[in-house]
């Protein structure tokens, strides 16, 4: 992974010490709250219902088992011994003293960690495919591109000021696990008829109160001018992006009002201008942060699916955990494996210290000490060899980590809704929990098969149920909270906005609800069709049948 | 109001004009776009000196060849959050060669002034006691660059490959 050099040290240093000295003129009164709190977002501090909150970036998802043990012992000293990985493949920790986050940002500083720019009006930390570097279905590394945009997009002087935030998402693969067609901006990397590698510029996509999917504007753009060319887009935004309303001041608006053609044209003159500045990307800079990403010294082994057939033949928990938690890796003996952070002992994507440590430590014992983080709030040890995964599988269950659920029912994606948000209009995480306690026979969810569940506690979809096969939104309707259900969205290469069913349901109904809508999918199916290609096939009417009667 | 020119607190020698009705023009003044438009030749050929100040709508386009007539260019920021002035100096600076006094007025943050002056500001009339102990907080707390901008600080990627071929 990345190895910070002394730039990039310094820089995260000297911005811990900034904060430290505006931390100290806020409690003694030199700073008003007013004055404060962008500068507090700038270091992704929020203040939430009962305490702040700290965004720590996770920069495309990777962290080290040294990270990890910091971000354990950070859940520990400063929080109450736990922490909220996010849809943005990031960390939070939802109870955390202001006049300790001085000393908490210089502890992240230890470890090559950061939280600048993971709140405001400014490009957030750039996500990615959790499997980057070992997908066996990976055309190029795109962490590598993510590391670029990650130090150019930190503190750029002209863009720290946004309408908006600004959401950058990079996959390397065709089969794209990054949502990048629901991102600000989405770059695709992919060959041309040349067999050069480079990227497809995909903007204007997003969720929120107005989803979008995203405008190609360029199918083929050359690594070297990647940062011209964002650099191109972000000023154009900067400039046209409206300022008048925030709820319409993310670039999808922009790039809607005035179509994708003009805004292509308006980003190719201004680019024009900058792809032969000092943004062209040197050879050498590019080839310094590949060596960082360079593969691990694989050991050579066979592979070990007969062995893999016998344990899982012996034990069906197992072989449900092999078929849902898995994932194929690009070297021979090896496997991706999921952690799911769904079980039924806490909300989606809560991690104890105790879970963290075990984590790194097992990314150490079974792999090269690295994990990643998902943007369904799951973990994930990349280098596993495939004739350890029964003895992985049976350490991760005694740490409540072996839930065999990624991909499935009850690997809910969930915002943290009413319990902690000031913004939700109604609770998230205990509907999330309802429904995985209704879908624990692992049988029934296997046989279920591929589906995915969101929920947002409000219409700015933090949960992304947008692109949710199954989406459910929260809304107060004279102060109780209702749940309205979408569903046949997505957010891989089919990417699709799910479709509103009808009327919103009481809490109380709410899992009754998915109940109906699951036994409808079950009694139409077609073998072995996934939910969304069955929802695709039939539409919306035998749902709306099921949940709402005749009409 | 204290104006920081340079990083030393200066005498503002303009007149801000922009809002009269009946604007006297005579001696240093600053003016708004509209004036412009409308005395442009009145004001074109005078021998005192002529600013303008443009709204964070007005974009520096409209007045890219006109540049020779202005000494002073100030661009507003009405709140800290509006940021569009940050792309309007980047591009009077590196688009159009403006080479004179380009000044920051409106809600300035303290930590705002780094990324100004990174932008191509060179000038700021800020609303504080102390602008100069200000300026001097805001340019000591970070000394790493990762992308090129209006300034001529060296970035980090240019250090670290000078380094190598050193």
């Amino acid at each position: 992974m990345y190895k910070y050099d002394e730039f990039d040290s310094r820089l995260v240093t000297e911005r811990a010490e900034q904060f430290r000295r505006q931390v100290k003129r806020r409690l003694s009164g030199e700073l008003s709250e007013d004055q404060f709190k962008p500068l507090r977002l700038m270091n992704g501090l929020y203040l939430q219902l009962h305490a702040y909150m700290l965004r720590v970036n996770v920069p495309y998802g990777m962290l080290s088992s040294t990270q990890m043990r910091k971000l354990a012992h950070i859940a520990r000293k400063y929080d109450r011994g736990y922490g909220h990985f996010t849809t943005r493949q990031n960390i939070q920790y939802n109870w955390i003293q202001l006049e300790q986050v001085p000393d908490l940002l210089a502890e992240l500083a230890q470890v090559e960690m950061h939280a600048i720019q993971s709140s405001g009006n400014c490009i957030r930390n750039v996500t990615s495919d959790q499997y980057a570097g070992v997908a066996a279905d990976e055309l190029e590394d795109p962490r590598v591109w993510c590391e670029i945009i990650r130090q150019w997009s930190t503190l750029h002087p002209e863009f720290s000021f946004l309408p908006r935030k600004f959401k950058i998402a990079v996959t390397g693969s065709p089969n794209d696990r990054a949502a990048v067609q629901v991102h600000d901006i989405g770059l695709r990397m992919h060959r041309n008829d040349d067999g050069q590698a480079g990227f497809e510029v995909i903007v204007g996509g997003g969720q929120g109160r107005t989803p979008h999917i995203g405008k190609t504007i360029r199918e083929w753009l050359e690594p070297e001018h990647l940062l011209s060319y964002l650099e191109a887009i972000l000023r154009v935004y900067n400039q046209d992006g409206r300022r008048d309303n925030m709820y319409k001041s993310r670039i999808k608006i922009l790039v809607h009002e005035i179509g994708a053609d003009t805004f292509r044209e308006l980003v190719e003159t201004e680019w024009a201008e900058l792809r032969d500045s000092e943004l062209r990307l040197p050879q050498s800079e590019i080839d310094r942060i590949s060596a960082c990403f360079a593969p691990p010294d694989y050991p050579r082994r066979a592979d070990a699916k007969t062995l893999l057939d016998s344990q899982a033949a012996a034990r069906p928990d197992f072989a449900a955990w092999l078929h849902s938690n898995i994932a194929e890796h690009k070297v021979p003996g090896y496997a991706i494996v999921n952690i799911s952070l769904k079980s039924l002992a806490a909300p989606p994507g809560d991690m104890t210290a105790k879970q963290m440590v075990a984590a790194a430590d097992l990314a150490d014992e079974y792999g090269f000490g690295e994990l990643r983080v998902n943007h369904r709030q799951n973990l994930v040890l990349p280098d596993v060899p495939q004739e350890q995964l029964l003895e992985l599988w049976q350490k991760l269950n005694t740490h409540g980590l072996g839930t065999a659920n990624i991909g499935h029912v009850s690997d809910i994606v969930a915002c943290p809704g009413l319990d902690y948000c000031s913004l939700a209009n109604a609770r998230s995480i205990p509907i999330a929990q309802e429904i995985n306690a209704r879908f624990q026979d692992l049988d029934r969810v296997h046989d279920i098969g591929e589906l995915s569940i969101n929920i947002s506690g409000c219409m700015n979809a933090c949960g992304h149920h947008h692109v949710g096969n199954i989406g459910i939104l929260g809304v107060d309707k004279k102060g109780k909270e209702y749940y309205q259900f979408t569903l046949g969205g997505s957010s891989g290469r089919d990417a699709a906005l799910g479709e509103r069913t009808g009327r919103g349901f009481p809490a109380a109904e709410a899992v009754d609800a998915v109940e109906s809508i699951i036994a409808t999918y079950l009694r139409l199916r077609a073998s072995d069709e996934r939910f969304v290609d069955t929802y695709r096939r039939v539409g919306m009417e035998p749902f709306q049948e099921a949940l709402y009667g005749a009409a | 109001m204290a104006l920081l020119k340079d990083g030393l607190a200066a005498a503002d020698p303009y007149m801000d004009v922009s809002g009269a009705e009946a604007p006297d023009f005579s001696g240093a003044v600053i003016i708004s776009l509209p004036q412009w438009h409308k005395h442009k030749a009145a004001l074109s050929g005078r021998a005192d000196p002529l600013g303008i100040v443009l709204a964070s709508d007005e974009k520096p386009a409209l007045i890219k060849d006109d540049l020779e007539h202005f000494s002073v260019i100030v661009l507003q920021f009405p709140t800290f959050r509006d940021g569009r002035a940050y792309s309007h100096a980047r591009l009077l600076r590196d688009r159009y060669g403006y080479t004179g006094e380009l000044r920051a007025t409106g809600e300035i943050l303290l930590e705002q002034l780094h990324y100004m002056q990174r932008v191509g500001f060179n000038s700021f009339s800020i609303d504080s006691p102390n602008a100069v102990r200000d300026w001097e907080i805001a340019g000591a707390d970070l000394s790493v660059w990762y992308q090129p901008a209006s300034d001529q600080r060296a970035t980090a990627t240019l250090l670290r490959h000078k380094t190598v071929q050193d």
